[in-house]
């Protein structure tokens, strides 16, 4: 039962959230818009989904209609025909009825550009540098898949964006980064001095030469990037709407140009693949409705990590005080009903006390104590990165200990007298029988806390999750790893992309796709964990069997 | 009564030499004629631990052992029997202070190894089991190698040198009559060897280590009688290198590999004296019952 349960939820996950990735077929039709007195409008785009209403539903809209063939029910389609700047919508619904002279011809492309969502049409002229170098002719339509001219310019223009983005990713980022530090030195030199610096201090004289080294860097990057971002205005393409409204897109801010129509079964698969890679690996653009969701899955991931880290110590101690030092009575009963009492609390109310607790009293400290000069602007007072950790560590403790606690009761007496007689101390006995006996345990316990912990967003909204994180908590810039950094997370863009997003057909296939990766990460994490007990049970068979 | 008997038992250290390997059959000497006291042939023995008084207490009101008194000589194997309950294990276990596990168990009296208390103070604990290995009726080899398990003991003492533990597992397994068997296959799972080997194994793990004297606590009693023949002889040979105390229910066990008998009864000491005696001619009533079956 179960088994269906979850192998149902997932193909539904599947197939809703994949399915959006297809090069699916566009079409060009001509509809006649009831709304707006039968006038015939040209519709280009791609159809989504179908769903049949009633007649009776439509005609309390407002649509005047009749019945078309004595049928109660008329199909309506919901179709993507993009081109939002234009038109102010990505979607329209459209009645099957009223949709005339469909056909699908070859040369209709869809753009993903990186502002403005998809743009549906035809290619008409391609430009370089400002010149005119191939236009379409009767007989002579654009072919995606042969167009040398084409392919050429857009590989060049896509040499230059990923130049202009390792500069402003990386080489400014840098930079930006380095005269933050400076700032923050000088700061703490004048807070350690009791007053603003004097000119001549060795240490200002330092900063000072070290700041101009930094600015003559970044003109010169700003002028390389200048030079570039020139060289690829120039180069556009010219194309026409269904109406046959003229366009002209810049390549540059083109992602990619995929021809449906024209492609056969295995280009649409490798079109396929590189969506879903893309999906996979690639940041989110326009509101998190495209691009991709890595940030998200490496935050989850990050996060889930540094909170098995955190939490197994703690737990594995606490079992180990409870089961095998304190002495048995009022005060270790006390302890097992708190414990047990945690695992019971609502987390959102773990994520009030991590923000009040964490974040407010610790990391505020933390940012007196250490870091006074980045004042007023919090380093560790704020939520992030570790304290999202700590919460979910707090929140999956009790099941660590409870788990261990039970894999320390299973190791029969016999097994330890066996090492005290030998002349081991307690600590020894612990240390080299005891633990490693009940690793499968605590490896329980783990799985146990991972699983929850990954699903677990309330408490993160408090503590660090944020929509949107320009940058990932690990990279190039001195110290490499920003615990304090927000970051993103996977359960948190579901709710955002599917609640919180302005373009909602746009953004429900990605909440089933993002749903179906965290359910597929938590499995993950999960089986390495299982697979890992599993070894673990094999090689500290107990003797109770 | 039975202190009476005890305190004629007491005896003073004589220290007689005599050689090592002298087997069971020294019931006839001048000695025995002389006091006419089987008692005697125990005190002909080097003395390895001497138990005076000793009085254990599981709770302030339940008390397991009362006023026993025992001289336990040296390479010779004595065996506590009497039925269940009767505080044999629990004495067998103050030899090597087990005991000090159980919360709420208090010891009254001394238990002296080579003349020193056990119970005192500056007694390290982990010293004295190293001194005192201990055999218990289930095998508990631990989840580790064959090889680790006889190597945990000198790890513990900080043994590191691979050539001299991998020298000591042999000579351990040697001893153990266990060698031929797992030499092939030292670094398997020990939990994959029979109930008999692992027995053996976890012997070959107490003497590992070295000890003086061997605590057997009903070693064979989980055994099939292949396997408990095998432990038997292995006893038989291990005695002329340790001070052997095993703990029985089996009669004719005790019989086949003791040299000394002691009959527990009720946390008391009953009888005490040279095995083929105590079988053969009881002193007390209660022992006769118990060794003919008539109880326990």
């Amino acid at each position: 039962m179960c088994m269906i349960a979850v192998i149902g939820l997932l193909f539904i996950l599947a197939v809703r959230g994949f399915g959006h990735f297809w090069p699916a077929t566009i079409i060009e039709a001509v509809y006649y818009d009831i709304a707006n007195e039968n006038q015939p409008v040209p519709v280009l785009g791609q159809l989504v989904e179908t769903k049949e209403v009633s007649l009776e539903q439509l005609q309390s809209a407002g649509m005047q209609i009749e019945s078309v063939n004595g049928s109660q029910f008329m199909s309506r389609h919901l179709m993507k025909v993009g081109n939002r700047d234009i038109t102010g919508q990505d979607f329209v619904w459209v009645l099957q009825d009223y949709l005339h002279n469909i056909e699908q011809p070859r040369e209709l492309v869809v753009i993903e550009r990186r502002e403005w969502g998809n743009f549906y049409g035809r290619v008409e002229a391609l430009k370089k540098e400002g010149d005119i170098v191939w236009q379409a002719q009767a007989g002579q339509a654009f072919d995606r898949l042969d167009n040398p001219l084409f392919e050429e310019q857009f590989s060049r223009v896509k040499t230059l964006i990923e130049a202009i983005d390792k500069i402003e990713k990386e080489d400014i980022s840098s930079i930006n980064h380095g005269l933050e530090r400076l700032r923050l030195k000088e700061r703490r030199l004048a807070l350690d001095y009791g007053g603003p610096l004097p000119d001549n201090h060795v240490d200002v004289i330092e900063i000072k030469q070290m700041r101009i080294v930094f600015n003559k860097h970044y003109e010169s990057l700003q002028k390389e990037l200048a030079r570039l971002y020139e060289a690829i205005s120039r180069d556009t393409l010219i194309a026409l709407t269904a109406d046959g409204k003229k366009f002209e897109i810049p390549l540059a801010k083109i992602v990619h140009v995929f021809q449906p129509n024209a492609m056969s079964l295995p280009d649409k698969m490798a079109a396929y693949l590189y969506k879903l890679v893309e999906f996979l690996t690639d940041e989110p653009r326009e509101a998190n409705t495209e691009g991709g969701i890595f940030p998200a899955i490496f935050g989850t991931v990050m996060m889930v990590i540094l909170m098995a880290v955190m939490v197994t110590p703690f737990g594995v101690v606490a079992a180990v005080y409870l089961h095998e030092y304190a002495k048995q009575g009022m005060v270790t009963r006390l302890i097992r009903v708190a414990v047990n009492n945690l695992a019971g609390v609502p987390s959102i109310v773990y994520g009030v006390f991590g923000l009040g607790f964490f974040v407010y009293f610790i990391g505020g400290n933390i940012d007196t104590l250490f870091f006074p000069e980045a004042k007023p602007a919090p380093t560790f007072g704020t939520p992030g990165m570790l304290w999202a950790s700590l919460t979910l560590a707090l929140l999956t403790l009790p099941v660590v200990i409870v788990a261990t606690e039970e894999g320390l009761a299973r190791i029969p007496r016999s097994i330890r007298e066996g090492s005290l007689a030998l002349g081991a101390t307690k600590a020894e006995t612990l240390w080299r029988i005891i633990i490693p006996m009940a690793s499968p345990a605590m490896m329980t316990g783990l799985i146990l806390a991972v699983a929850r912990a990954a699903g677990e967003v309330a408490p993160l909204m408090l503590v660090g999750v944020v929509k949107l994180a320009p940058s990932l908590p690990i990279d190039g810039n001195y110290p490499f790893v920003h615990l304090d950094q927000k970051f993103m997370h996977l359960g948190f863009h579901i709710y955002d992309v599917g609640f919180q997003s302005p373009n909602v057909e746009a953004a429900r296939p990605l909440v089933y796709a993002t749903s179906l990766l965290l359910v597929a990460i938590i499995a993950i994490l999960n089986f390495s964990a299982v697979v890992m007990r599993n070894h673990l049970r094999e090689k500290y068979k107990s003797l109770e069997s | 009564m039975t202190n009476a008997a005890m305190n004629n038992e007491i005896i003073e250290m004589t220290e007689i030499e005599e050689p090592v390997s002298g087997s069971r059959g020294h019931r006839i000497n001048m000695a025995d004629l002389r006091k006419g006291d089987e008692a005697e042939s125990v005190e002909k023995q080097k003395i390895c631990l001497q138990i005076n008084n000793l009085n254990l207490f599981y709770d302030e009101d339940k008390q397991a052992l009362f006023d026993i008194n025992l001289t336990i000589p040296k390479n010779r194997v004595t065996a506590f029997i009497g039925p269940s309950g009767c505080g044999k294990s629990t004495l067998l276990r103050s030899i090597n202070r087990m005991n000090d596990l159980i919360d709420g168990c208090r010891i009254d009296g001394e238990v002296l190894l080579h003349g020193e208390n056990i119970f005192q103070k500056t007694q390290e604990i982990t010293d004295l089991r190293r001194r005192v290995g201990m055999v218990f009726q289930k095998p508990n080899p631990f989840p580790k190698s064959i090889y680790e398990n006889v190597a945990y003991g000198l790890r513990l003492q900080g043994v590191r040198k691979k050539r001299m533990i991998d020298e000591t597992v042999e000579k351990s397994l040697k001893h153990a009559a266990l060698w031929d068997e797992v030499k092939g296959r030292l670094h398997d799972n020990a939990l994959g060897l029979s109930g008999g080997q692992q027995q053996r194994l976890v012997i070959a793990r107490a003497i590992a280590i070295g000890p003086e004297v061997l605590l057997l606590d009903e070693p064979a009693s989980a055994l099939d009688p292949i396997s408990t023949l095998k432990i038997e002889e292995l006893i038989a040979e291990l005695k002329e290198k340790y001070t052997i105390v095993i703990v029985t229910h089996n009669m004719q066990q005790a019989a086949r590999v003791s040299d000394f008998t002691a009959f527990l009864y009720m946390g008391k000491l009953i009888e005490y004296g040279k095995t083929d005696r105590l079988f053969t001619n009881p002193k007390y009533k209660q022992t006769e019952d118990y060794i003919t079956g008539r109880y326990g």
